[in-house]
């Protein structure tokens, strides 16, 4: 019987019988925990196993979600993980280097095919390079540094087929949107989905990995976009040094169900609080006024995403009184929009730079939003407290642009 | 009594309109307020603490009772405390028309019995399952009967490794027994 592109990950990772809803034991290529559940997978680790990981150059620490430390609690969980790290030599992905998923497929760790586990509920974003990455619990990661392997029930798997050739004014954000629109929390619950069709099949990386950052808010377990063209291909050889052959689905594999979305026509969309899958157009909500902007996270944090935001910000001005938070995924992203002089247009836009991570996502490094606060952000999540006490907003960075430059919620073209 | 079969009285987590609360996310279940937190014992207080309606669990709550939640219970994000806090008020289980999938692991793993069963939208949209109920659950065979109603209903029954991890304690355990026996 024909298989699945996640079937045959877990086929090369197993030696059971891979169907869905079969339990398997899978081997796990890359085992890593964060600031956030990392003391927890080191204290696990140190009270049920001691010793060496068994795997130290497949066993990572990435600091991304305080990056530096802005509590005491971070600034001691990351120094327990450190001190834990050096005694065993494992290697750290410390408070500089930035989103751990991303850092993973920089480093060419995270390749086509592999397993990737982490105590980061995104890690699923490694779908968008054809990685079979899974956020999982600091028990689970404990067990993962110590065994390399952990229990897995195979997910059915749905395919998505998205009718629609991205026009100039829907971007990768606008389409996931989009999706989660369409899908909610249900379509795709528990699942593994492929998207195919003209909507997703020129996608950038960044494109993609803004696209499978949010199966994990469509309640799904990982997300790929198996077609791709030559563009692509070399654009994650150059990215991870590492060639980009990813597993196709058999012709003859079974999928749960497949989902035709017709989205011709499609605008800038946006998610009102408190769910990502309120979604709206933007002229819905059009002149509501902000107060702050996010551009930034592991959703929306690629360079490219920054150089779309700077088309909008260069040469204009953030409304006074508002104010526009700036966080690359990576210091690699950073060092490219230094290299491109796309931050300094944002700074003279009046934008705050702050240093790579997930500040501005969860409730790191980059502040909180107060009462009453109105937020638009490229994040993924809008749940009541993610980001402090205010009102999110998710949109595009093109979105946040504008309206960080009208001070309201505005689209790219209402921008004068 | 086994672990996987289950009795006890539950709480059916309702909101104010007298609907199952659905996609309740781990930022309601346990706030990233108190994630410095890594003492099990000290978590319960913080059980639902963010959840509109349903703040004064942990208070309400008994060691044994079970919780009764609509579905996608547990999105979001991987933190074990939002399993963690009803372990250490000693709920018995808690059952769900879904949940999140690294929710689901993470209980699993610190055996706290999870259950699924599509059947409770139904049961309780009829009035036929409220809070103060005494249900008792057969994980394995996956039958459930409302105790003095008459009502039988189903759940998906526990896998292979969720009863094995159930029995031995926790994936800890569970490894070490595996290992015992030269396995995985
Ligand atoms: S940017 Fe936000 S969603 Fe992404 S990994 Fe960081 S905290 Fe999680």
């Amino acid at each position: 019987m024909g298989q699945t592109i996640l079937e045959k990950i877990i086929q090369a990772h197993t030696a059971d019988e891979v169907r869905p809803g079969a339990i398997v034991w899978l081997d796990l290529d890359i085992r890593s925990a964060r600031d956030f559940g990392g003391p927890n997978v080191v204290k696990h680790y140190e009270r049920e196993y001691g010793g060496l990981p068994p795997d130290p150059q497949r066993t990572f620490f990435t600091f991304d979600l305080c990056a530096p430390a802005c509590s005491l609690k971070y600034a001691d969980n990351q120094q327990l993980c450190r001190n834990f790290a050096r005694k065993h030599g494992l290697t750290v992905f410390d408070v500089d280097r930035g989103v751990g998923s991303h850092v993973f497929i920089e480093e060419g760790l995270a390749v086509a095919n592999s397993t990737v586990v982490g105590t980061d509920s995104h890690m699923n974003i490694l779908g968008a390079v054809g990685s079979f990455g899974q956020g999982m619990g600091d028990v689970d990661i404990a067990f993962a540094f110590r065994t390399g392997r952990t229990w897995f029930e195979v997910p059915p798997t749905v395919k998505v087929v998205i009718k629609w050739r991205p026009g100039p004014s829907a971007t990768a954000k606008d389409l996931t949107l989009f999706v989660l629109r369409e899908l909610g929390t249900s379509a795709l619950a528990n699942k593994a989905v492929e998207f195919s069709g003209p909507a997703v099949r020129d996608l950038t990386l960044a494109g993609r990995i803004t696209l499978c950052s949010m199966v994990t808010e469509m309640a799904g377990i990982i997300g790929f976009v198996p077609e791709h063209g030559p563009a692509l291909q070399e654009e994650v050889r150059a990215l991870s040094g590492r060639p980009y052959q990813p597993f196709q689905a058999d012709l003859d594999a079974v999928y749960d169900s497949v989902i035709e979305l017709e989205a011709s026509g499609l605008g800038p969309q946006i998610a009102e609080p408190p769910s990502p899958t309120q979604v709206k157009e933007v002229a819905a909500l059009k002149g509501l006024p902000i107060d702050s902007g996010f551009i930034g996270s592991c959703t929306n944090g690629r360079t490219e995403d920054f150089v779309a935001a700077a088309r909008i910000l260069k040469g204009r001005r953030v409304k006074p009184g508002v104010m526009l938070k700036v966080v690359p995924a990576t210091r690699r992203v950073y060092e490219e929009l230094l290299g491109q002089g796309i931050l300094r247009a944002l700074f003279e836009a009046g934008a705050i730079i702050i240093n790579p991570g997930c500040g501005g996502c969860a409730e790191g490094h980059a502040g909180l939003t107060g009462k009453g606060e109105v937020q638009v952000s490229t994040g993924n999540r809008n749940f009541p407290g993610k980001q402090g006490q205010g009102a999110t907003y998710l949109a595009s960075p093109e979105v946040v642009a504008a309206s960080s430059v009208l001070g309201a919620i505005a689209g790219p073209e209402d921008v004068p | 009594m086994s672990k996987t079969e289950i009795e006890g009285r539950v709480w059916v987590l309702l909101d104010g309109r007298g609907a199952l609360i659905e996609d309740i996310d781990t930022d309601q279940i346990f706030h990233n307020a108190y994630l410095h937190l890594t003492d099990i014992k000290q978590m319960g207080p913080y059980a639902l603490g963010n959840l509109e309606g349903w703040k004064d669990f942990p208070a309400k709550a008994k060691p044994g009772d079970i919780l009764v939640a609509g579905r996608n219970f547990g999105a979001g994000s991987s933190r074990q405390q939002a399993v963690d806090c009803f372990m250490a008020l000693g709920l018995a289980a808690i059952l769900a028309p879904s949940f999140g999938a690294i929710y689901f692991r993470n209980a699993v793993n610190s055996g706290l019995p999870v259950l699924r069963s599509r059947a409770l939208e139904g049961i309780v949209r009829e009035g036929k399952l409220v809070s103060g109920d005494k249900i008792k659950v057969d994980g394995l065979s996956g039958r459930a009967e409302i105790a003095g109603r008459a009502v039988t209903f189903e759940v998906v029954p526990m896998s292979r490794v969720q009863a094995d991890i159930l029995a031995a304690g926790n994936l800890f355990l569970f490894g070490r027994m595996l290992q015992k026996s030269g396995r995985p």
